[in-house]
């Protein structure tokens, strides 16, 4: 019983923890691309939880095989909106992480160092 | 910062990988249809074949293979296929990107029309993800002196 | 910020995600709520209205092609502001 629970939510505790490091490391971490990775692994997090939520069990891919036979039933077939949804917010991801880092090179351009503290110091100035 | 790698079995690799990932790029694109692919996922696999070049032979390999003034026509094209993909069912007094009006022009009738549609669009983003990439790519790795880096007597983003 | 503060700060995050996560439906579920809405149509309907067997793609394209136009739009203005923030004559 503990153990059919247990199995039921491992995969959203998972998402939970991956969600904990991302945000640890965006608090913690002092170095500007440090930062930046927690935010990609918090991104992540979110991305492997829509589409776990997207699974039926006893289902196959959202790709209707038998063409020529009766109409599909939703039960056959995961569900295709997250894996779609996903799949943008994958490619806006890469956008974003382009921009920072971008945003990282103009700062160490600019200050010399992508340290936090160094850079607030420097505006202090 | 330009420096040519001297490695033999980098570059053979790169040489005879790069031609099988820009025919498997296509093959995802054309294949998006019937099984997992698409424009998102093919522009990736080309724009990394690009990145293969730049890394495994030098920057201005591959921008010799790919022009500056072309991944900017690139970047703009696709999002033009895409946005006149939805522009013309207009024409047709459809809604904007309601494909089955292009059974006005294209045969077989609106189902087809909307399949064809799709593979416009498909294309269009293919296009615009492979150029974005490597746009940003080289962007990113020349920190924007692409002609300094590629000159003599610039040592590129750590020169300060 | 300081260390002991940010863990407690993401302890305590973790554990209301994780009481939250006691609601959920089991994983797997095919009764969850997120499949019966909508999802069911685009799987019965996509080889019928479009003839295109991958749910995926005819979601991606077709029923939601607004979405994706404007996500492209994105991606587009991304690479755009890289290279107008990077390619400058002189650091700004």
């Amino acid at each position: 019983m503990m153990m059919d629970f247990i199995l039921a939510k491992f995969n959203y505790w998972v998402y939970v923890v991956l969600i904990m490091i991302g945000f640890y490391g965006m608090m913690t971490k002092k170095n500007l691309m440090k930062k930046l990775i927690g935010m990609n692994i918090f991104q992540w997090s979110i991305i492997l939880f829509y589409i776990s939520i997207g699974s039926k069990k006893n289902a196959t891919l959202p790709i209707i095989m038998d063409i020529h036979s009766h109409a599909p039933s939703a039960a056959d077939y995961i569900n295709p909106l997250p894996h779609v949804l996903m799949l943008t917010a994958i490619v806006v991801g890469v956008a974003t992480t382009g921009i920072a880092l971008t945003l990282l090179v103009l700062i160490y351009k600019r200050y010399g160092t992508i340290e936090e503290d160094e850079v607030i110091e420097a505006l202090k100035k | 910062m330009v420096r040519d790698v001297e490695d033999v079995i980098i570059k053979t690799i790169a040489r005879i990988m790069v031609p099988i990932m820009q025919v498997y790029s296509l093959y995802v694109y054309v294949h998006g249809h019937i099984s997992p692919g698409g424009g998102f996922q093919g522009g990736c696999i080309m724009a990394a074949s690009f990145i293969l070049l730049a890394v495994a032979f030098n920057l201005g390999e591959a921008k010799r293979r790919l022009k500056e003034k072309a991944i900017a026509v690139f970047c703009s094209l696709g999002v033009f296929i895409y946005a006149w993909t939805g522009v013309v069912p207009l024409f047709f007094g459809g809604n904007f990107l309601d494909y089955s009006k292009w059974s006005h022009i294209l045969p077989g009738g609106e189902v087809m029309a909307r399949y064809y549609g799709m593979a416009f669009i498909e294309l269009g983003v293919q296009i615009a993800v492979m150029a974005v990439m490597v746009s940003i790519f080289l962007d990113l790795v020349t920190a924007g002196r692409h002609e300094e880096v590629l000159g003599k007597d610039d040592d590129g983003f750590y020169s300060r | 910020m300081n260390r002991t503060v940010a863990f407690f700060v993401t302890m305590l995050t973790g554990l209301l995600l994780i009481y939250s996560t006691l609601d959920f439906p089991p994983w797997g579920s095919p009764n969850q709520p997120g499949s019966l809405h909508v999802s069911p149509r685009y799987i019965e309907k996509t080889l019928e209205e479009t003839k295109v067997p991958n749910a995926v793609t005819s979601v991606l394209a077709d029923y939601r092609g607004y979405d994706t136009m404007f996500e492209t739009s994105v991606i587009f203005t991304a690479g755009v502001a890289v290279m107008m923030l990077l390619r400058r004559k002189k650091d700004g």
